[in-house]
């Protein structure tokens, strides 16, 4: 066959809903779209355990403790199946963490913002997650197998982490007004960095053409946000939490929630290194990765001493 | 020097008795034993298995795309295979 030809055969697959499988023939930027989306979206499971791995030996109640460390190993397996798709597609780990760990690759920016109080633990499960639920729910449809696959297991797993996060800002809303106080504030700060995680507005979103093309993403980042609006401020409303936009109105004709302007230089910001945490999580990603070298080193001397001894 | 992160593994998993083992990704691990508890680890944290293999990654033999065609061709002749192919005094139930 010849280049045309495969091109042609490929498109028609697309085009179809067939999935891509590994070894399929595919252009040179496609593999390198999804390299770099799909390290991007493991590397963001495995930093993402950072700000609640924060309060573990924090939680309030041993209920609260065991939830968080199942969500957090929850994200550490996410982080697995993503890297293990990844590879599929002819690339090392070692090489997708150290890019990781030498900054050069991306995490969503979301994690660079710091995890003050308890009630930060349930707006993560709630708003993060329930993001990441939008977002993935998409992904799980997603043209190329592996990753296709990932997701639908991944988004098995995803439901408790919300759940378990809104149960916190709904006990924490109906409690003491210290309690309800705490959780506005929270709700505050994350509010904005959670829309921004969907990515910028289509018109400024660089890669979003062609991974819409290719059936890679499915949605627009501003459908997805609009989605998660949607599904979130009648959540916020049930608690009786003030969602802090003072241009949020309902419309009744397209039966959105409209909403007001982004910081879109804040999110650039974080993006370019600059956010509240993002070099205090790269150095804590670090320590713990040259912390279990001898850890590895043992495993692969005890390992190479067993099959001699075969 | 470089850092090792082991060896690769395929992981399958038999959901139920009675079910096929089914592939479900991989793992690294040193060697088969850490392999096992990895993949149980990664892949069943919530019961998902009932029956976990792993398989070194090099050493899966599989077909190539491109085999597609002449590779799983002759089947596509042969309909005598295929019960469509006999016909049976009419009435008759199979
Ligand atoms: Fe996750
Ligand atoms: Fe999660």
């Amino acid at each position: 066959m010849s280049q045309e030809e495969k091109l042609k055969e490929f498109e028609r697959k697309i085009e179809s809903g067939e999935k891509i499988e590994p070894k399929d023939w595919m252009p040179e930027n496609y593999r390198k779209q999804l390299i770099r989306m799909m390290s991007q979206h493991a590397h963001s499971e495995i930093v993402g355990m950072l700000p609640e791995g924060n309060w573990i030996t924090r939680a309030p109640s041993l209920r609260r403790k065991l939830g968080l460390l199942a969500k957090v190993q929850d994200e550490a397996g996410h982080g697995l199946y993503l890297y293990s798709a990844t590879e599929t597609l002819g690339v090392d780990r070692s090489e997708l963490i150290e890019n990781l760990h030498n900054g050069k690759a991306k995490y969503s920016s979301i994690f660079n913002y710091p995890t003050l109080t308890w009630a930060d633990i349930g707006l993560i499960g709630w708003l993060v997650d329930g993001a990441a639920i939008i977002n993935q729910t998409m992904l799980a449809k997603s043209s190329y197998g592996p990753y296709s696959r990932a997701l639908i297991r991944i988004c098995k797993e995803e439901n408790f982490h919300k759940k378990q996060g809104y149960e916190i800002v709904s006990k924490l809303a109906g409690g003491t007004k210290k309690q309800k106080e705490m959780v506005q504030e929270a709700f505050n700060r994350w509010w904005w960095p959670t829309l921004m995680m969907f990515g910028p507005p289509d018109k400024d979103s660089p890669n979003s053409a062609e991974l819409m093309k290719w059936k890679v993403k499915l949605n627009s980042n501003d459908d997805l946000r609009q989605r998660f609006v949607n599904l979130t401020v009648p959540q916020a409303i049930a608690v009786d939490l003030k969602v802090p936009d003072p241009d949020l109105k309902y419309n009744e004709e397209t039966g959105n929630w409209e909403f007001g302007e982004i910081n879109w230089e804040e999110f650039w910001n974080v993006v370019k290194g600059n956010g509240p945490l993002n070099k205090e999580r790269l150095k804590v990603r670090n320590d713990a990765h040259d912390r279990g070298a001898w850890v590895r080193e043992a495993a692969e001397a005890y390992a190479s001493k067993h099959s001699s001894l075969n | 020097m470089k850092d090792s992160q082991h060896k690769l593994w395929e992981v399958f998993v038999q959901a139920k008795t009675g079910a096929p083992h089914e592939h479900a990704g991989s793992v690294h691990a040193a060697d088969s034993e850490i392999a096992l508890q990895n993949a149980r680890d990664v892949f069943s944290r919530r019961n998902e298995a009932v029956s976990l293999w792993v398989v070194p990654s090099d050493q899966i033999v599989a077909s190539t795309p491109e085999d597609e065609g002449p590779f799983f061709d002759p089947a596509n002749d042969k309909i005598y295979r295929h019960p469509k192919f006999y016909s049976v005094p009419k009435g008759v139930r199979m």
